[in-house]
């Protein structure tokens, strides 16, 4: 397959005089990890924002599995098969396990006010496969047994994975992490990229960002530098490493 | 096999407890009328209307988490809908224009008409409030809760619409099967006054509305809610049309309301403004407060106690002062009871928000959120993304 998943090309993302994306263009072939790296304030996170219709992009051209995206409301991007995580977890606190990756799957169902009220068989039909689902999808990421456990309650790696099992919920075809491996310590971190490694193989693009270098050197097959909203650098993570504009990005110094 | 055993075992048990609450649902008129006079009869019947009005507002407040202090006027809009076509007072507008047959609908068209136009109203409440949220939202809300009050007072030029602050008399009980409500009911030899037949009607109601509720909290849409109470913009972020699905909350709130004014309406034979006021939608929300926001037998239990204690209170505080001067402990002119009725009343509420902050009947989340059981870890950062929405259309 030739043709790219997702294509961006020439974003600008102003907020009044910072100008957090500066003509960044992108694309991310079916079926690879995708990492995104750059010092803290490069526009990672405005990035993603961006491409799941949190924020309008000021100028330029999106387009996913041959739609365009451009200035699209989130529910839309989200139907269109694209997921996200947060940097900073935002789970539904007070709701349980199960039912924050219920809510995932409000996008591939459709039941109204009146499938609620009278279930008719094919609501029931509907909500029983809504529950198997996240059920299946605890499982998937690791924390079936707690299922029933209040999201505030759950240990701070089983947020970051829960989080994933959430966005796994809307049937996405790319699924962006924002920061997954923060605050975990080695095991958990290992884990998560066997569980990414997992993902992948189901079929599943990621876009990545990620500031162990070792993880995402392992694990991405491109990755591409944002620094001030630019994007500096892009290609397989053994040229990016040593690529001096990068070096220089997050040392402050060129390299000699 | 035991599991399946003992889930029939409380299947019966749950159906002998509902037996059991049926009985007692249908003969608390009786009791009430006995022991306690017609007066308390008809407090019954107020406590049904406003237990319907406070499911309504949970599912805005509670569920999707967003604060309305304008509830009351889609009972007024419920309230006036029955009353303009059940009442003399279009007759000479609707004279010669060949739509006198909108007059006098059956009950069965009536109460889904108010909740379909209530529905409307809020839909249109909502629409422009739907970037708003917190005390923004709650100033709006209360802006339109007094605009549609203030038409209900000017509407009666230059054509004479509501009949303004007199507000509209004569309005016909409801008729169901041929009977009227405002007549007894004979029935197996048995006498039903007109408020206990109220009673069982505003009872088949409620039980409807709970039922809707219940259903609705376990659904698709009600998780929805829940989900933009907890976080809007994860919600968004997980593909919910949070504009729909608060619309939809609004509107499914405010047909409650709506069914209740109809109800209200027929009851009191007589409606003007004035019962449509910002303390209406204020006690409307105490109630939903005080059981517990978000968990249906609390808002119940809430409406039941609003209803009740002040007129209890009544019932008390005339009776003690004039004793207490007969006895000379208190010398003077009585205070005027319904000052000290309302003074208590307010005491005891700032005292179980205090001691309750969650509610007295809270539910499992809400208990959870105030009380939590480990340190915050998601506590949600409401950072830059919280922007978001600005940016949005
Ligand atoms: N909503 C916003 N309003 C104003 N400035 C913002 C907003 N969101 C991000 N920024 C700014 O944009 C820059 C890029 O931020 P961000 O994308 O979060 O960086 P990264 O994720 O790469 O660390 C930062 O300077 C940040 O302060
Ligand atoms: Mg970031």
């Amino acid at each position: 397959m030739t043709e790219p998943l997702l294509e961006i090309q020439g974003i600008h993302k102003r907020f009044g005089g910072l100008h957090a994306l500066n003509d960044v263009s992108l694309s991310i072939k079916r079926g690879e990890i995708y990492g995104l790296i750059g010092p803290n304030g490069a526009g990672k996170t405005t990035l993603f924002n961006v491409l799941t219709g949190l924020y309008q992009p000021d100028e330029g051209k999106f387009t996913f599995n041959g739609k365009d995206l451009f200035r699209q409301k989130p529910h839309v991007v989200v139907g269109s098969g694209i997921a996200r995580t947060f940097q900073n977890i935002r789970l539904f606190a007070n709701m349980t396990a199960k039912e924050n990756v219920m809510v995932g799957r409000h996008v591939r169902s459709g039941a109204g006010v009146f499938g609620a009220v009278f279930r008719p068989p094919a609501a029931k039909r509907e909500e029983a496969a809504i529950h198997a689902r996240a059920q299946e999808l605890l499982d998937y990421v690791g924390i079936a047994a707690r299922h029933n456990e209040l999201a505030r309650n759950l240990s701070y790696g089983d947020q970051r994975r829960l989080e994933i099992a959430r966005a796994l919920a809307t049937d996405p075809t790319l699924l962006a992490l924002d920061e997954p491996a923060a605050g975990m310590n080695p095991k958990e971190t290992d884990d998560l990229k066997k569980l990414m490694e997992k993902i992948r193989k189901d079929g599943v693009t990621i876009l990545l960002i990620e500031h162990d270098v070792k993880l995402m050197m392992g694990l991405c097959d491109r990755i591409a530098v944002l620094d001030y909203g630019k994007k500096i650098a892009e290609g397989v993570p053994e040229v990016v490493k040593n690529d001096p504009r990068v070096i220089e990005a997050y040392l402050g110094v060129a390299p000699e | 096999m035991s599991s399946f055993d003992s889930m029939k075992q409380s299947r019966t048990g749950a159906l002998v407890g509902f037996a059991l609450m049926a009985v007692a649902l249908v003969l608390l008129p009786v009791l009430f009328g006995k022991g306690l006079g017609n007066t308390w009869v008809r407090n019954l019947d107020f406590a049904m209307l406003y237990i319907m009005l406070a499911l309504g507002l949970n599912i805005v407040v509670g569920y999707a988490g967003l604060l309305d202090l304008g509830y009351i006027a889609f009972y007024a809009v419920g309230a006036y809908l029955y009353a303009l076509l059940n009442s003399p007072h279009l007759v000479p507008l609707l004279q010669g224009t060949g739509l006198e047959w909108i007059l006098g609908p059956s009950i069965w068209i009536v109460i889904p008409l108010a909740a379909l136009v209530a529905g409307s109203f809020g839909v249109m409440l909502g629409s422009p409030t739907l970037k708003l949220r917190g005390d923004y939202l709650a100033i709006v809300t209360l802006g339109f809760g007094e605009i549609i009050r203030i038409f209900m007072n000017n509407l009666n030029h230059p054509v004479n619409l509501t009949n303004g602050p007199r507000g509209i008399t004569l309005i016909e009980p409801i008729t169901l099967f041929g009977h009227s409500l405002g007549k007894p009911l004979h029935l197996f030899g048995l006498e039903i006054p007109p408020l206990y037949q109220y009673y069982y009607l505003f009872l088949a109601l409620t039980m409807f509305i709970v039922f809707v509720s219940i259903r609705l909290q376990d659904s698709r849409i009600g998780r929805a809610w829940v989900a933009i109470r907890e976080d809007e913009i994860a919600a968004n972020a997980m593909g919910i049309n949070t504009r729909n699905v608060k619309l939809l909350a609004f509107a499914m709130g405010a047909s409650f309301g709506g069914v209740a004014g109809c109800l209200f309406s027929s009851l009191q034979g007589f409606i003007s403004p004035e019962s449509f006021g910002l303390m209406e939608s204020i006690i409307v929300l105490s109630m939903v407060v005080l059981g517990g926001m978000g968990h249906i037998p609390g808002v119940i239990l809430g409406a039941v106690i609003l209803v009740f204690v002040p007129e209890a209170l009544r019932d008390v505080i005339n009776p003690l002062q004039n004793a207490l001067i007969d006895r000379k402990i208190i010398s003077g002119k009585i205070i005027d009871p319904e000052v000290v009725r309302m003074l208590m009343f307010g005491l005891a509420l700032i005292f179980v928000m205090l001691l309750r902050p969650e509610g007295l009947w809270p539910s499992k989340r809400r208990r959870a959120e105030l009380h939590p059981k480990t340190d915050d870890i998601a506590r949600q950062e409401k950072d830059s993304v919280a922007d978001a929405e600005r940016n949005h259309d």
